[in-house]
């Protein structure tokens, strides 16, 4: 099928100030980007580019105010599609749920019989490895586990299409490596697409069949780089040279546009 | 029962018996001029909590209690609601309620007399308005202060709006707002008594204003003694029920 998974045309977002003073904020684009059904797709760029607006731009939790995205063919307009799923940026547990509970939660206002539902929260649980924290309070787990509850809730009602903003922020470098193998895993498993967005070049670069890279604001898509890994890649990635290129590749892109963003203004390439 | 639990409860143990304590030593120092010594006291309770006088009161200040605690409650958090929910009202509305707040109600107590006249309408109304404003302001805040991204997340879920108030904005707000019930239902008692103690034949604060005109000093300290009780009692219950409300925030 020659349809992209989602589609993003001309899609530029801009903000009026609050207060209705000032000049509008040009946060993002015009951006241009087709995602392939079933690839890992990663956007680095610095931070306050647009990343954040551009996820939520996705899941229609705010309209463009130029250009379209559609979404299997469906124009997004206004709510998210079924078929989406997405982590957000912040934590965003339910603190008054068990861990098994915010799973469930939102497989509990759809038609699927009860034993289906159990048997995906179960799943979910393994899969995340939260199962010995199944009947535990989001209060009583760390930052990184309460992400990966995050991801489990939104794992069970199997999206076609996952959006990561940053889970892994909040994490040292090595648990984010590890973190990361989990996150192919259940790339390969589930056979969704993944849209990651992240600010840490390395994990772009194990991650992703594909990353973009974004300008600082307003964020428009300023390079492409494909990896060519293969599918069934994990961490030990970063040992191989080629690696080293892709980092290098997309640190070259960035440089400059880092160096806009805290406030250098005679940035040369 | 938890250890935090066990703990609150040998303090309160304690916390007694210092009271009663210090009870003793200016029933010493003062004599049966103006007190009662806590033995007298639990005597004279004992004896007159049996009396059908005394059931009547009780039974009226209770009924004109639970009225105006569930008006309270009810407009409360109606008004607490609908202003969270909308950033501008609330913005507006907030410095309006503080003012109303540090209104010392007992000056709108004429107005209210002459719109309910004496007797039960007066005194729960009374009560009423002594609970509603700190209720209304801890459920605004806790309404506006629902973390933006648990709404976002019921959005993506598309949730309607009253699934979203009901399954993440009230259960995410609950611990804030139990906190303003709690101080509400202390007011609301406060109120309660006042009214009755001002303008009314019958309840608790009648016949402790009866007791005071009459230099009953059994009576006034035995009603003292009850109600403190009472509100310090249901003070530990409702902290308690709070505390396991937030442990888990
Ligand atoms: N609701 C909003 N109103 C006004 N400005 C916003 C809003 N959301 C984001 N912005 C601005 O848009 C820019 C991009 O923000 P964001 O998408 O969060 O960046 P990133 O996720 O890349 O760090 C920032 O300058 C931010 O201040
Ligand atoms: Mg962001």
């Amino acid at each position: 099928m020659t349809q992209p998974h989602i589609r993003l045309s001309d899609v530029e977002m801009t903000f009026s100030r609050p207060d209705g003073v000032g000049e509008d904020i040009h946060a993002l684009g015009p951006i241009q980007l087709d995602l392939r059904h079933g690839e890992f797709f990663a956007v680095v760029g610095p931070s306050g580019c647009g990343k954040s607006t551009l996820l939520e731009l996705m899941i229609g939790l705010t309209n463009p105010t130029k250009g379209t995205i559609t979404f299997e063919g469906q124009p997004i307009n206004g709510s998210c599609p079924d078929g989406i799923g997405v982590v957000f940026q912040e934590d965003a547990s339910f603190a008054w749920l068990t861990v098994r509970d915010n799973i469930a939660f939102g497989l509990r206002r759809m038609a699927l019989d009860r034993r289906e539902q159990d048997e995906r929260v179960e799943q979910a649980l393994a899969m995340m490895g939260l199962v010995e924290f199944a009947d535990v309070y989001p209060s009583q787990l760390s930052g990184g586990m309460r992400q990966r509850v995050c991801i489990a809730r939104t794992l069970v009602t199997q999206p076609r299409l996952i959006l990561l903003d940053e889970p892994f922020g909040a994490l040292d470098q090595q648990t984010r490596l590890l973190m990361g193998d989990e996150i192919l895993s259940l790339w390969r498993k589930t056979g969704a697409t993944i849209f990651l967005i992240t600010h840490a070049l390395d994990e772009a670069a194990m991650l992703a069949d594909r990353i973009g890279v974004m300008s600082s604001r307003p964020g428009q898509l300023i390079d492409i780089v494909e990896t060519n890994w293969p599918k069934d890649r994990d961490s030990r990635i970063v040992e191989n040279d080629a690696f080293g290129a892709v980092t290098a590749r997309l640190w070259r892109s960035l440089r400059v546009e880092s160096m806009k963003a805290i406030g250098k203004k005679d940035a040369q390439a | 029962m938890s250890p935090s639990t066990r703990r609150l409860i040998v303090n309160m143990g304690w916390l007694t018996l210092v009271i009663l304590a210090l009870w003793q030593g200016l029933y010493a120092l003062i004599g049966d001029i103006a007190l009662r010594s806590p033995l007298a006291t639990l005597q004279f309770t004992a004896k007159f909590v049996t009396t059908p006088q005394f059931a009547t009161h009780l039974a009226e200040t209770s009924k004109a209690f639970v009225l105006a605690l569930s008006i309270a409650m009810a407009s409360g958090l109606a008004i607490g609601f609908v202003l969270g929910l909308k950033r501008f009202a609330s913005d507006i509305f907030e410095p309006f309620l503080i003012a109303i707040y540090s209104v010392p109600k007992i000056t709108l107590y004429p107005i209210l007399l002459l719109v309910f006249g004496l007797g039960l309408s007066a005194k729960v109304a009374f009560g009423a308005i002594h609970g509603i404003v700190p209720i209304a302001l801890f459920t605004l805040n806790a309404v506006r202060n629902v973390k933006p991204v648990l709404l976002k997340t019921a959005r993506v879920m598309g949730l309607s709006s009253t699934t979203t108030i009901r399954t993440v904005i009230f259960p995410s707000a609950l611990p804030e707002i139990f906190a303003g019930l709690r101080i509400g239902f202390s007011l609301t008692l406060i109120g309660t008594l006042l009214g009755e103690m001002f303008a009314s034949q019958r309840g608790l604060g009648f016949l402790l204003m009866n007791a005071i005109g009459l230099h009953n000093v059994d009576v006034i300290v035995m009603l003292t003694f009850l109600l403190t009780g009472f509100a310090g009692i249901a003070g530990i219950v409702l902290l308690l029920i709070n505390r396991r409300i937030t442990a888990q925030a």
